[in-house]
């Protein structure tokens, strides 16, 4: 402490926010520890909360030292920044709107700041609000760094999950000679159908197929869209000289279609994938053959 | 008997997105109120022609759902509605194979005969509201009533 007080009064506000955080930084952390960003997130122990507000405090003296501390890309917020991220995700997860995280972080101002006035009661009452001052915008920046985190974790999400989703989209398998199928899976709208469509018909002329199976057992719903597009792919098909078969066609699903009005009657359909691919043998005049010498023979 | 939460909602129907929302919705309701598999089905594909109905030719509005019911009969019942430029003749609407789009033309008869109570309110300018509504089947002993 000593050491301080002799500089104190030559340093500029920054560097006294620094020295502040650095000489109270037990102090916030244990107060931090009783925030409810904090006790919520880190429910081992109090301890853990301790030392992970021990972490911010360290970044965020590193950030004043650097003089930095409008600057969300600061170094010292590099350190942190997987830890608010962390902090943030919890509190989503456990239903907190993103204003209200942001608000919880801002409950973590008001305790360093009575410290701080605490701390620096003998000073001038200019030099006091200068550092007040600069620890509000320290403080904010932090709040701009988490939620800032929050967005880029967000957005990594979305975009590792669409890629998750067009991968799954359209695998063409290829069952036989001359027959192949796709599994939809989810929902076909407009854009997904016109993909399906697209690498069916590309597989019926690569693979030289003679039969294309559809087949629909992940498709939740088929409504009068949906049995367009299909009807569309089929017709599609059919142009090229491929027939189509559309299989997994659930009860649930096939009153529906009923109900609904629509003619699937110029559409092969079958109940299921193997329904669908024995059929196409049979088409193809591939005979399925029982190895046991004594079964059941031919079918 | 069954809370309201999970089955009241409001769905703002604005986009391709919006739709498997009111879908996953419609869904988790029936489920919830106890309706059997194939009626979960038909009130889901009833509930994603509206809605497209109203995204497409409305121009984009709002689904409401609700439990409706009492005494042991339970029913959801699903309202569809948006601002658009209405329809001008219901019956031709209605009738299987007539689009203004480029449908198939089986929506809205389609989803008249996939629920229980339909109730259609438009007029050229003033937009239109579907009303749909479905009873949970209950097998005679435990209800009493259906």
């Amino acid at each position: 402490m000593p050491e301080h007080e002799s500089a104190g009064a030559l340093e500029s506000p920054t560097h006294a926010v620094r020295d502040f955080l650095r000489r109270r930084r037990e102090q916030i952390a244990q107060r931090w520890a009783d925030e409810p960003l904090f006790r919520t997130v880190f429910t081992v122990s109090r301890d853990e909360a301790v030392e992970a507000g021990k972490l911010l405090v360290d970044a965020l003296a590193q950030v004043a030292d650097a003089e930095r501390v409008e600057d969300p890309d600061a170094a010292g917020f590099t350190e942190v920044r997987e830890q608010l991220a962390r902090m943030g995700a919890a509190r989503t997860r456990a239903g907190l709107s993103t204003t209200q995280v942001s608000a919880e972080l801002a409950a973590l101002t008001r305790p360093v700041e009575n410290l701080l006035v605490a701390d620096l009661e003998q000073e001038p009452s200019e030099r006091l609000r200068a550092c007040a001052t600069t620890l509000s915008v320290l403080m904010g920046t932090l709040r701009l760094v988490a939620m800032q985190t929050a967005l880029t974790e967000v957005q990594a999400l979305i975009d590792r999950q669409r890629l998750q989703l067009l991968e799954v989209a359209t695998p063409v398998i290829k069952l036989w000679d001359g027959i192949v199928a796709v599994p939809l899976i989810g929902t076909l709208d407009s854009a997904r159908s016109q993909v399906v469509m697209e690498t069916l018909l590309n597989a019926v002329v690569d693979q030289h197929a003679r039969f294309a199976i559809l087949d629909i057992t992940g498709v939740p719903t088929v409504d009068s869209l949906v049995a367009q597009h299909l009807m569309k792919t089929v017709a599609a098909a059919r142009l090229m000289g491929a027939e189509c078969v559309v299989s997994g066609i659930r009860p649930a699903i096939a009153q529906t279609i009923v109900h609904l009005g629509l003619d699937l009657g110029t559409v092969k359909t079958r109940a299921s994938l193997a329904d669908a691919l024995g059929y196409c043998l049979h088409e193809l005049g591939a005979n399925i053959v029982n190895a046991a010498p004594d079964g059941p023979g031919r079918r | 008997m069954h809370t309201a939460a999970g089955v009241e909602a409001r769905l703002p129907i604005r986009s391709d997105m919006d739709l498997v929302w009111v879908r996953q919705h419609v869904r988790q309701a029936a489920a919830l109120l106890g309706f059997g598999l194939v009626d979960q089905t038909k009130l889901v594909t009833a509930a994603s022609e509206l809605a497209r109905n109203t995204l497409v030719h409305g121009g984009g509005g709002l689904m409401e759902a609700s439990h409706v019911g009492s005494s042991g009969v339970d029913g959801l019942r699903l309202t569809f509605s948006d601002t658009g430029p209405g329809i001008a003749d219901l019956d031709r609407a209605l009738s299987d194979g007539y689009t203004s789009g480029d449908g198939l033309g089986m929506g809205l008869g389609g989803a008249r005969r996939l629920v229980h109570d339909f109730h259609v309110e438009s007029a050229p300018g003033k937009g239109t509201t579907v009303r749909v509504t479905s009873w949970v089947r209950r097998p005679p002993r435990a209800g009493g009533a259906v």
